[in-house]
C-alpha cells in the first residue's frame, strides 16, 4: 500500500525523481516475464521431463519408474554413434553449401540489386509458404530416377562423379546422400541468405571504397573489410543453418536410404515406432550437448564478442 | 622529407556527366606539386566529383587526369599513387587505430608498415591510441587517424573531402592549422575539397570557386577576395556590396575611370574594370568602406539602418535614398560609433572598388554556403 500511495503523485506530476527510478526498475523484468514464462512452461518443464523420462525404466504398458539408470547413455552412443556422426557430417555438409550459395546471393541482394531489393527479399521467403515437408516432398520429384534433373546429371557425367566421391551409390540421384544434402541445403538456405543480408545490408559501401583508395585489390578489399565485417551474419547464419539442419529428420527420411539415417530420424522411430521412449530421451538429450559443445566451440573461435 | 618528385597533377578537359545533367563541365586544372590547393564551392557545385574522378572512384565521362607525365585516367583507385582522407572518416571499425594506419602500406607489402604506422600516428600526435578501436575515439581522433593513414603512404596527391566537415568550430580551427603544419612538413600536394570559404582561405595556397560544374575563378586567396570577377565570386567568398553603375568617362591620367551610379558618380580603379564593358556592378567589401568623408571621390550619404557591435568589429547597415542598404563594417579602433537613424557619409578608395559585367544575376552566391 505503501508503494502505492508513494507512485501516485509520481506519475501525475511526473517531477519527483526516486518513485521514477522505483518504477523503471520494475518495468523491464514485467516486460521479460510473460517470455520467460512461456519457456519455463514449455522450454524448462518438458527438459527435466525428458531428462527424468531417460533415467527410467519400464514399458509403455507397465509405466515407467525412474531407476537412475546412466547406462542408457553408453548404450545410446553405442548403438548409434554412426548416425550421430553422419548427422554432424551433413549438417555441416549443407551448411558449408548453403554458405557458398547464399553469400553471393546475400551479397548481391545487399549491395548491387537496387529497386530488385525487396523482390529477391520476398522470393527468398516465399518458400516458406509452402510446408516444409511439401517442399521435400518436391525434392522426390525433382530428383526422380526418370526426372530431366537425372537424365542431365547423367549426360554431363554428373551422377558417375558423384557415385566415385561416394555421395551415391549408382546412377541416380534420389536416395542417396547427396539428396539429404542437397534437400537439407535446399530447406535451411533462407536462414543462411537473411542474416548475411543483415549484416551486408548494415556495410558502409565507403569502407570498401576507403579499402580500395588504400591499394586493396576488389579481392582484398573483400577479404579484409567485407568479410570480416559480414562475419556476424556468416556466425548466425551457420548456426541457423547447422543447428535445425543437425536435428533434421524429414530429410533423411524422404531423400535417403538405410545408410543416410540421422540422428533425428532414430529418434523420431525410438520415440513413436518402438515406443522406447528412455533411448530416445537419451538421445535427445546427447544430440542437445553435441550441438551446444560444437557451437559454443566455434563461437569462441569465431570470436563473435569483437565485432562490431 | 625525402620525396621522390611525383610531378604536378593535371586535368585535361575532365568532365562528368549522369544521366539528365553534367556535374563536371569540361574542366582544365594544374595543381603544381607540393601545393595546398582548395576546391570551393556550394555542395552540387561539382567538386566532391572532381576529387572522385582524381581518386579513382568515379570514371570521368571525358577528360584526362596527369600526375607528371603519367597518365592515370583509366586505373583503378587502388592502383593510384593517390589516397583520400573520407568526409564521413571511412575507418575500418574492426581494426585497430594501428592497424587502419599500416593498412595502405601493408596491401602495398611494405615490410616496414607498422613502423611506419607508429611514425604517422605520431605526426598527427595519437601515438598512444594506437591499440585502439575507432568507435573508442572522439570525432576529432578519428579525423587525425583517418588523415595519418592517408598520408603514412606518401602519395603523390591527398585528397580532404571536406574533412573537417564534422567537428564543431573550435575543433575545426585547431584541425585546420594542424593540417597546414602537417603539409608543409610532408610537403605533399592537398586537394582540398569545402564548402566553407574561410577554411579554404585559411589553408590554401590557392583556390579554385567552382559554381554549376565549372571552375568560376582560380587564384589564391588574396586575389580572389580582392578581386573578384563574378558577382558568385563576389558573394560566395565573404561579403560584398554591389551597385549597379554605368561606365561614364575615360581613363584618367591617375588611372581611375568614372562610373556613374544613382546619379553619382564615382571612380573606381582602370585595373579594376574588365575591357569593354558599360554596364557594370560597381562592387566594395563592407571593411574597405569608412563611415565619414575621407576626403575622396568615392562618397554616398545614407542612414544608419542597424548597428551590430562584435567586439573586435562594428557591422553597420546603411540605407541608401534609393533604398537598398549597404554594409559597412568599422573596426573597434576606438573611433566614436554611429547610431541608428543617424545620416552618415560613406567613403572608399579608388583602389578598393572592383567593377564586375552587370549582366549577370547579382544574387549569385549569396547564402549559398550550406
Amino acid at each position: 500500500m505503501a508503494s502505492v500511495t508513494g507512485t501516485a503523485p509520481a506519475l501525475s506530476t511526473g517531477a519527483s525523481a526516486p518513485p521514477e527510478r522505483r518504477r523503471s526498475n520494475w518495468v523491464p523484468y514485467a516486460l521479460l516475464l510473460p517470455g520467460l514464462l512461456w519457456l519455463f512452461v514449455f522450454f524448462v518443464v518438458p527438459m527435466i521431463t525428458l531428462f527424468s523420462q531417460s533415467l527410467q525404466e519400464g514399458s509403455i504398458d507397465e509405466g515407467y519408474t525412474f531407476t537412475g539408470n546412466v547406462g542408457i547413455y553408453a548404450e545410446a552412443l553405442q548403438s548409434y554413434f554412426p548416425q550421430l556422426l553422419r548427422s554432424i557430417g551433413y549438417a555441416a555438409s549443407a551448411t558449408v553449401l548453403a554458405l557458398l550459395l547464399g553469400y553471393p546471393l546475400a551479397y548481391f541482394m545487399a549491395l548491387k540489386a537496387g529497386r530488385w531489393k525487396n523482390v529477391l527479399l520476398v522470393l527468398v521467403i516465399a518458400p516458406f509458404f509452402t510446408s516444409f515437408l511439401i517442399r521435400t516432398l518436391a525434392w522426390q520429384t525433382i530428383l526422380s530416377d526418370v526426372g530431366p534433373v537425372t537424365s542431365f546429371a547423367r549426360s554431363i557425367g554428373l551422377t558417375n562423379l558423384l557415385q566415385a566421391v561416394g555421395l551415391t551409390s549408382n546412377d541416380n540421384l534420389m536416395a542417396s546422400k547427396f539428396a539429404v544434402i542437397c534437400g537439407l541445403t535446399y530447406n535451411f538456405l533462407p536462414f543462411m541468405i537473411l542474416p548475411l543480408y543483415a549484416s551486408l545490408e548494415r556495410l558502409d559501401p565507403r569502407l570498401v571504397e576507403a579499402a580500395g583508395d588504400l591499394y586493396a585489390s576488389p579481392a582484398q578489399g573483400f577479404r579484409f573489410v567485407t568479410w570480416p565485417l559480414s562475419l556476424p551474419g556468416v556466425v548466425a547464419g551457420t548456426l541457423l543453418t547447422f543447428i535445425p539442419a543437425a536435428g533434421d529428420f524429414i530429410n533423411s527420411k524422404l531423400l535417403g536410404n538405410t545408410q543416410t539415417v540421422m540422428i533425428g530420424q532414430v529418434i523420431d522411430a525410438q520415440f513413436l515406432r518402438v515406443l522406447n521412449y528412455p533411448l530416445a530421451a537419451a538421445l535427445s538429450f546427447v544430440l542437445l550437448v553435441l550441438i551446444l559443445a560444437l557451437v559454443m566451440a566455434y563461437v569462441r573461435k569465431a570470436g563473435t564478442e569483437e565485432l562490431v | 622529407m625525402a620525396e621522390q618528385l611525383s610531378g604536378d597533377l593535371r586535368l585535361v578537359g575532365l568532365t562528368k556527366s549522369f544521366e539528365q545533367f553534367t556535374a563536371v563541365q569540361p574542366t582544365d586544372l594544374t595543381i603544381s606539386q607540393g601545393s595546398f590547393f582548395a576546391l570551393l564551392g556550394p555542395s552540387g557545385c561539382g567538386k566532391t566529383t572532381t576529387l572522385r574522378m582524381i581518386a579513382g572512384l568515379e570514371d570521368p565521362s571525358g577528360g584526362q587526369i596527369l600526375i607528371g607525365d603519367k597518365d592515370i585516367t583509366s586505373t583503378k583507385a587502388y592502383q593510384r599513387n593517390v589516397n583520400t582522407v573520407f568526409q564521413s572518416y571511412a575507418l575500418f571499425p574492426h581494426m585497430t587505430v594501428l592497424d587502419n594506419v599500416a593498412f595502405g602500406l601493408k596491401r602495398r607489402g611494405d615490410k616496414d608498415a607498422k613502423r611506419k604506422a607508429e611514425e604517422a600516428l605520431e605526426l598527427v600526435q595519437l601515438a598512444e591510441v594506437g591499440r585502439k578501436k575507432p568507435v573508442q575515439l572522439s570525432g576529432g581522433m578519428q579525423q587525425r587517424v583517418a588523415l595519418a593513414r592517408a598520408i603514412v603512404n606518401r602519395p603523390d596527391v591527398l585528397l580532404l573531402d571536406e574533412p573537417l566537415g564534422a567537428l564543431d568550430l573550435k575543433l575545426r580551427r585547431q584541425m585546420q592549422i594542424e593540417l597546414k603544419r602537417i603539409q608543409s612538413e610532408v610537403g605533399i600536394t592537398f586537394v582540398h575539397v569545402t564548402h566553407d570559404q574561410e577554411e579554404a582561405m585559411t589553408m590554401a595556397d590557392t583556390i579554385a570557386v567552382m559554381n554549376g560544374g565549372r571552375i568560376e575563378q582560380l587564384g589564391d586567396p588574396a586575389t580572389l577576395y580582392e578581386s573578384p570577377r563574378s558577382t558568385f565570386v563576389a558573394n560566395f567568398l565573404g561579403q560584398s556590396n554591389l551597385l549597379r553603375a554605368t561606365v561614364t568617362g575615360e581613363p584618367g591620367s591617375d588611372g581611375t575611370v568614372v562610373v556613374r551610379s544613382h546619379d553619382t558618380d564615382l571612380e573606381v580603379s582602370r585595373a579594376h574594370l574588365p575591357d569593354g564593358i558599360r554596364e557594370i556592378f560597381l562592387g566594395m567589401r563592407p571593411e574597405k568602406l569608412r563611415l565619414g568623408t575621407g576626403g575622396g571621390p568615392n562618397q554616398l550619404k545614407g542612414t544608419v539602418s542597424d548597428v551590430s557591435f562584435t567586439g573586435v568589429a562594428t557591422q553597420y547597415l546603411v540605407r541608401m535614398p534609393w533604398g537598398r542598404e549597404l554594409t559597412v563594417v568599422q573596426q573597434n579602433d576606438g573611433s566614436a560609433r554611429a547610431v541608428v537613424g543617424e545620416n552618415v557619409t560613406i567613403s572608399w578608395a579608388a583602389e578598393h572598388g572592383f567593377a564586375l559585367d552587370a549582366h549577370q544575376d547579382a544574387d549569385a552566391g549569396v547564402d549559398t554556403e550550406d
